[in-house]
């Protein structure tokens, strides 16, 4: 009994002495089956559909299921899925229902909710507006089976449906999913391993989930997203706690039990305590990103990017970020997730060995003549700020005329929207980062997409990125894939669709009386328990 | 006196009025856009201008001011942009623990500050005085997340005897109520404190020149009834206006300590708010904040009237 527990038992000895004594004992076993978990931000909204945010997707794979769901081999599985045929000109799609599947509230899991659900899913997401575009009809044969018949094949089906990139394409009961994509759900109803407790949600400070009885897992093992969902403990309290030094002292005097995302600064705190697991989180990690505007000078200029992409050190952005661990990045010479299937570094060797004289000599090429640079930096987020910091004095030594513009993410996330010219309320570049898990395939990945005003901020128009898209969608086999892929990446190097800063990692850490905590992109809770 | 109450409560009428007006101008006017917030950071410009749409951020200035002020009126402070909860509900949600936290921080700093700046004014020039005014200005220039790291760090991590973080509702029993209190408070307090001790102290000094004091120790009144009867009810009232401005400290200084013991106040609702650009929220909060000022201001100046008895409305 720890030096607290002894002082409140003391306090409270004439209550136990009322009620029996007994509630020691079941509180003890209460506290068991109960998980408290530090997420890596506040659950503000629950809607996977509405907002797009990873601490949003994160409490709702608890919460909701899904058709398919990647494995830790980056592979779609089935999920609430029995099988599936396919017609053989690959166009018509046939999906059964495994048995079994219920909503939180009692009802079956039908294949008219499917639908909906598919239906609200697709404008939101760039695989599903892909499908959008292809789907001739998408109906309910019978209460579990589902067909889908496209006007074109579409091979990436599964991976679509049961990627874990946001958003997701989660299942609802049909009145629920009816509701307009960019309107908010006001009812928190999934079929998946967990129900959200509303009444207990208190947004900024703490969401709970109680085991769902009447989830049936999957009979394989769980691996990520996909196999069997098997809670190990009745209720998951997510503890919002945004101060990270507080985190650390929650976790160690055992207030909590598992925090997702401790700082780097922290870790050599927590790795000294014998109570205390550290070990990486995500795998995929995450992909520091030095985005351009392309449509204003001087980064509409191509040597000038070229310029800043060969100066740039993405070990200097990487160690002012994460320190000197070098377990937990390393420098990219390409656009997509580091030892994912597709990653390549064709075209890119150069952005591997930072040369700033280089760099000088290509901005005087360029006729670069000192228009400002508006870099548009979020203070209130430490990676954009350590990045933005190391920008400024990269773009200074290079010679370029720097106008830094510290501010918050909110005013980033509104300026970065503005076409207007940089001296116009505009801007010339911003940092952001890309999760791993979602920079695995071009169709997801839209910061390395070059569509011009269909891009992402930025607005970059190189067709040659573009023609390999519709060639990676169409491939059969891995090697075709690569093949695309190795093409999309060197021509998004050669016009420096945007600049990455380095792949980094991050830690979780958890209490030792903890088992069963994998790393992955998502916090995976099932297989998970406490004693 | 009744009436005065009336008059100061309908004069914060307007007051209010040029609160909303300000605070509904000030967020129209500030940069930043919930709607990039919400779609998140794959969104693409036409998602976020969709979003904007769908929450009515694309209406003219007057528009959304009418339609706000007309449902202010109705007693309806809106939804949240974000959460999708009724904004009254989250203010509900978090008022006890920021109440909670101003009460015992004030009752904390009341009970400690006065008579440490009454003993430093008796024993002006010594050790003891000496000693209150250094921590009084240790009060003041250690900030207050300085002092609740400290305080967690050794009564929670070190010594084991209180929580680090939370906030357990009065609900589910006293002790457990306090418990997660007491860091807090002392953290919140301790500028409290120095100011109130030393405002406590230099008024003090003040009146123990006074004349009926003197006469007062002719007559052979006692230390302790000359100090607290005589000396400490005189000198109230500059201590109670200190008390009241101190509440605005107060309200500023939850917002720290609020997020660095995690407690789920409105402090942190208010920050998080501002973060996100949550109009409605930081719209409803400062409102209240506005409306207990207004109401603190009037409880002082009504207590003046228990302290002196010459004041008279």
């Amino acid at each position: 009994m720890d030096r607290r527990s002894f002082l409140k038992a003391g306090l409270s000895a004439g209550a136990v002495a009322v009620t029996g004594g007994l509630a020691a004992p079941a509180y003890s076993q209460a506290a068991n089956r109960t998980l408290r978990f530090v997420p890596q931000a506040n659950l503000a909204n629950f809607d996977p559909i509405w907002g797009t945010q990873y601490v949003v997707r994160n409490a709702s794979v608890l919460v909701w299921d899904t058709l398919y769901g990647f494995d830790e081999k980056l592979e779609p599985q089935r999920q609430m899925v029995e099988g599936e045929e396919v017609s053989q000109d690959s166009r018509t799609w046939t999906f059964k229902l495994r048995e079994g599947l219920r909503f939180h509230d009692g009802e079956p899991v039908l294949a008219k909710d499917v639908v909906a659900s598919i239906t609200r899913w697709m404008p939101r997401d760039p695989m599903g507006q892909l499908l959008r575009a292809l789907n001739q009809e998408l109906v309910a044969v019978d209460d579990r089976t589902f067909r889908w018949r496209l006007s074109a094949p579409f091979t990436k089906m599964k991976m679509a449906l049961g990627k874990n990139a946001t958003p997701m394409c989660f299942i609802m009961p049909e009145r629920v999913a009816r509701t307009d994509s960019f309107t908010q759900i006001s009812e928190y109803i999934g079929s998946g391993p967990m129900r959200f407790l509303r009444d207990e949600w208190v947004p900024g400070a703490r969401a709970v989930f109680q085991k769902f009885d009447r989830y049936v897992p999957r009979d394989e093992p769980a691996s990520w997203l996909a196999g069997g969902k098997r809670m190990l403990v009745d209720r998951v309290e997510w503890m919002v706690i945004p101060d990270p030094a507080t985190a650390a002292a929650a976790l160690q005097s055992g207030e909590v039990d598992w925090w997702e995302n401790p700082i780097t600064d922290l870790v050599p705190q927590l790795r000294r305590n014998r109570n205390i697991a550290v070990d990486i989180a995500d795998p995929l990690g995450n992909i520091g990103s030095f985005r351009m505007n392309h449509l204003h000078p001087p980064f509409n200029n191509v040597k000038v990017r070229q310029a800043v992409i060969t100066a740039l050190s993405q070990e200097d952005y990487m160690r002012a970020l994460v320190g000197e661990d070098q377990n937990l990045w390393k420098v990219m010479g390409g656009f997509f997730t580091p030892g994912t299937p597709l990653y390549t570094e064709e075209g890119g060797a150069m952005m591997k060995a930072a040369n700033l004289e280089r760099g000088r000599a290509l901005l005087r090429e360029s006729g670069y003549n000192g228009e400002p640079v508006i870099c548009v930096v979020a203070q209130d987020q430490a990676i954009t700020k350590a990045f933005g910091d190391v920008t400024a004095d990269l773009l200074k030594r290079l010679g370029m005329n720097v106008d830094f513009v510290a501010t918050d993410w909110g005013t980033v996330g509104q300026r970065r929207a503005m076409k207007n010219p940089p001296n116009q309320g505009g801007w010339s570049m911003f940092h952001t980062w890309h999760a791993g898990a979602d920079a695995i395939n071009p169709v997801i990945y839209n910061a390395v997409r070059a569509n011009g005003d269909g891009a992402w901020f930025g607005w970059p128009n190189v067709p040659a990125v573009e023609a390999e898209v519709p060639n990676w969608l169409a491939a059969t086999t891995i090697e075709q894939e690569r093949a695309a892929i190795g093409r999309l990446n060197a021509a998004a190097v050669e016009n420096v669709v945007y600049c990455p800063t380095g792949f980094f990692l991050g830690y979780q850490a958890w209490r030792r009386n903890i088992s069963g905590v994998v790393k992955g992109p998502i916090p995976f809770v099932w297989g998970v328990s406490k004693s | 006196m009744f009436a005065y109450v009336v008059r100061r409560v309908l004069a914060t009428i307007p007051v209010m009025a040029v609160v909303a007006l300000f605070v509904f101008s000030l967020l129209y006017i500030s940069p930043g856009d919930p709607a990039a917030v919400i779609a998140g950071d794959q969104a693409t410009p036409a998602d976020v201008e969709r979003i904007r749409a769908s929450l009515g951020l694309d209406r003219p200035y007057l528009v959304r001011f009418g339609a706000w002020v007309w449902d202010i009126l109705r007693g309806d402070l809106g939804t949240s942009i974000f959460t999708n909860l009724p904004v009254a509900t989250m203010i509900a949600q978090r008022i006890e623990p920021t109440l909670s936290l101003m009460v015992v921080t004030l009752l904390l700093a009341i009970s400690v500050a006065v008579p440490m700046g009454v003993v430093a004014a008796w024993k002006q020039g010594t050790l003891i005085d000496r000693a209150v005014m250094a921590f009084a200005v240790l009060g003041f220039s250690v900030p207050v997340f300085v002092v609740g790291y400290l305080l967690a760090y050794f009564f929670a991590l070190e010594w084991d005897l209180l929580p680090v973080q939370g906030y357990t509702p009065f609900a589910r029993g006293f002790w457990p109520w306090l418990e997660n209190l007491i860091l807090p408070a002392i953290a919140l307090g301790s500028v409290y404190i120095a100011l109130i001790a030393r405002i406590t102290r230099a008024t003090m000094l003040e009146v123990l020149q006074q004349d009926y004091i003197r006469t007062a120790k002719a007559k052979g009144v006692g230390q302790s009834g000359m100090l607290f009867l005589h000396a400490l009810k005189n000198a109230a009232v500059p201590i109670v206006t200190v008390i009241g401005i101190g509440i605005a400290l107060l309200i500023g200084g939850a917002v720290v300590t609020e997020s660095v013991f995690a407690i789920p106040g409105l402090g942190r609702l208010t920050v998080d708010a501002i973060l996100r650009r949550d109009y409605p929220v930081i719209q409803g909060v400062v409102l209240l904040f506005s409306f207990v000022y207004v109401l603190v201001n009037l409880a002082i100046d009504l207590v003046y009237t228990l302290f002196d008895p010459r004041i008279r409305y």
